[in-house]
């Protein structure tokens, strides 16, 4: 096995990770006008900023401050929230579980709908489905995904009152409940991915279908259903793969979205708060949290991709 | 058989073809385009959200900001097409209104990303190595950031309002068009008339805007209308969050923000914006995938 991939793939997501810490660090130096006065409003006494802005470190050169952030933020201390004097990694650390669990049942159901429509409509080109399909993912990709939720709201729970329309619960306490919780905001973000994962996971199957050891596999006389699962479905899943992880970072786009939405008490609607706080250490925390989430998953998509296809073996 | 033409004149030959008007791939782009049904459509729809932006208040049937309160929260009728909202509003007028937000954002922050982004693309793929990798790992960087949560960053540090919201939505979208700009640069980057330029003496800047962008122009206006619509998506949301779109002034994403507190009065509030949104973001997606088929047959499936 060569691991020269593996290393060049762990290398760039460091480069990725270090690159957007630099970026959420300038997020709030380029707040206009000095950041301590803005995060504490017009009405502050002179001596408060100025205790803000030696408590940040806002006096000293900008290297310098960015570095010594970055040295804290590695031993995981992302300074305190502005609002309640909390430690924000405490208050980020209880989101991560919400977000994550919400990220992956969206995907979960995302490809549930994806896999079967894209196969089928790959097999049957042309067909009644393939069209349906087509017309499907590209009508799903129009859809704001917020006004799908609201819509989901007003008819299954408020119209027809069979699920909750927002909140969460632990699954630890009660797995029903937090099934019924998660059921509308993981299928209004899973939509959404689906239409885009459908067109893919059609053209990646189609590419295989068409391939020359396809046709070898049919003249030699197997049965169909050999010739799809065994050797197509296989060396489409490598691609479809691929796909999946490109997808990611849409994804947590969709999802920051659906939790504001359905008051779901993850990353992205604590992003939001801070924004409406104008509390910017818990904004920077959740975007570098969010970021280096997204960098992990397609990293772990990128390996899964190296145990799949044993022909990668990459310079 | 799309595609080809349908009857081939003998008496032309080959040259004749070679020698026709110079714009004939342009021309042939737009005649598969307009064989396109999905893009006409998509482009029929959008005409309508054009006209509503251009001409906005000069045809909405009432005053988009006049409140009614003996009228509020009407369901659809022969009055109001749409029904009125929480204050009375005409929700047919806020919506025609609304075009215009979503029009100017979409051009606005798809120019800021274009412009910049095509750039940076194009000096990355035809500058040196190193260039390229500093110019494409800070790309990286804005890619490894959830669109929505850049930017939402991106508007908490300018402040909320409607301009701050076009440059973040640009911002957001620069790293797709480096992308794109860089891959089609380096198709061509080895190409003899690249080289031939070069041994004439033309300089970097010449040969990038007189040879290079010409080459790269297709799929940059495929990514542009198909960005349209992602940068119309996120305005809404943006908006939908109380960040783009101040008040009184409707946009579509806030006129459904607006209406959530109302639905068990009156889900009406929550389907028209949508639907508006829906429309135009479906109309720059077909608009789209008509122009990539049309510019690029070889692509075609």
């Amino acid at each position: 096995m060569n691991y020269q991939y593996v290393l060049q793939r762990l290398l760039s997501a460091i480069v990725v990770v270090l690159g957007v810490t630099i970026v959420v660090f300038i997020i709030v130096q380029i707040v206009p006008g000095d950041p301590a006065r803005v995060m504490l409003g017009p009405y502050a006494s002179d001596e408060a900023v100025l205790g803000l802005r030696e408590r940040l470190g806002l006096d000293r050169p900008i290297l310098e401050q960015y570095l010594l952030w970055l040295g804290r933020a590695a031993r995981g201390d992302l300074g305190q929230s502005l609002l309640n004097g909390q430690e924000v990694a405490a208050q980020l650390w209880g989101r991560i579980g919400p977000s994550f669990e919400l990220a992956m049942v969206s995907l979960a159901i995302g490809l549930a709908i994806a896999f079967p429509i894209g196969m089928i409509s790959a097999l049957k080109p042309g067909s009644v489905v393939d069209v349906v399909a087509t017309l499907f993912s590209q009508i799903g990709v129009s859809v704001p995904t917020f006004w799908m939720g609201i819509l989901l709201v007003i008819v299954v729970s408020l119209n027809l009152g069979l699920l909750p329309p927002s909140g969460y619960t632990p699954i630890a306490e009660d797995p029903g409940d937090w099934l019924a919780h998660i059921i509308l905001p993981a299928f209004t973000a899973g939509f959404v991915s689906a239409s885009i994962q459908t067109r893919f996971i059609r053209s990646a199957m189609l590419d295989v279908l068409n391939a020359n050891y396809v046709q070898t596999a049919r003249a030699k006389g197997l049965a169909e259903r050999a010739v799809v699962v065994n050797h197509a479905l296989r060396n489409a899943l490598i691609n479809i793969v691929t796909i999946i992880g490109l997808q990611i970072t849409a994804l947590f786009s969709g999802i920051v979205i659906v939790e504001v939405v359905f008051s779901w008490p993850g990353l992205g609607r604590l992003a939001l708060n801070a924004v409406e706080e104008r509390d910017y250490p818990l904004l920077q925390g959740a975007v570098l949290v969010v970021a280096v989430m997204v960098t992990m998953v397609n990293l772990f998509v990128d390996l899964l991709y190296f145990l799949l296809d044993p022909r990668i073996e990459y310079v | 058989m799309a595609g080809l033409p349908a009857t081939v004149d003998p008496r032309k030959s080959k040259t004749d073809e070679a020698l026709g008007p110079a714009n004939t791939l342009w021309r042939d782009a737009l005649r598969r385009l307009l064989r396109h049904h999905l893009a006409m459509f998509g482009a029929a729809v959008l005409i309508i959200v054009v006209v509503m932006g251009i001409f906005g208040p000069a045809i909405t049937p009432y005053d988009p900001n006049g409140m009614d309160f003996s009228n509020r929260f009407g369901n659809p009728s022969m009055q109001h097409w749409m029904g009125t909202d929480d204050f009375g509003r005409d929700i047919f007028s806020r919506i025609i209104i609304g075009a215009r937000v979503s029009l100017q954002v979409g051009f606005v922050a798809v120019s800021v990303a274009t412009i910049v982004g095509a750039s940076l693309g194009l000096v990355a793929g035809y500058s040196t190595r190193l260039t390229d990798e500093v110019i494409m790992r800070a790309m990286d960087v804005l890619y490894a950031i959830p669109a929505i949560l850049l930017a939402i960053a991106i508007v908490a540090v300018l402040g909320k309002g409607i301009g701050n919201t076009m440059i973040a939505i640009g911002i957001v979208y620069i790293p797709i068009f480096a992308r794109i700009a860089r891959a089609a640069v380096l198709g061509i980057r080895n190409e003899e008339f690249i080289i031939a330029a070069q041994a004439m003496g033309a300089g970097d800047i010449r040969i990038l805007l007189t040879h290079v962008l010409p080459n790269v122009l297709s799929p940059i206006i495929v990514e542009i209308t198909l960005s349209l619509a992602f940068a119309i998506l996120a305005e809404a949301a943006l908006s939908f969050f109380g960040l783009g779109t101040q008040p009184p002034d409707p946009s579509w994403g806030r006129m459904l923000s607006e209406g959530r507190d109302f639905f068990r009065q009156s889900g009406w509030m929550g389907v028209f914006p949508g639907l508006a949104i829906f429309f135009t973001v479906m109309g720059f997606n077909f608009l789209g995938d008509g122009l990539r088929d049309a510019l690029d047959p070889k692509l075609r499936r």
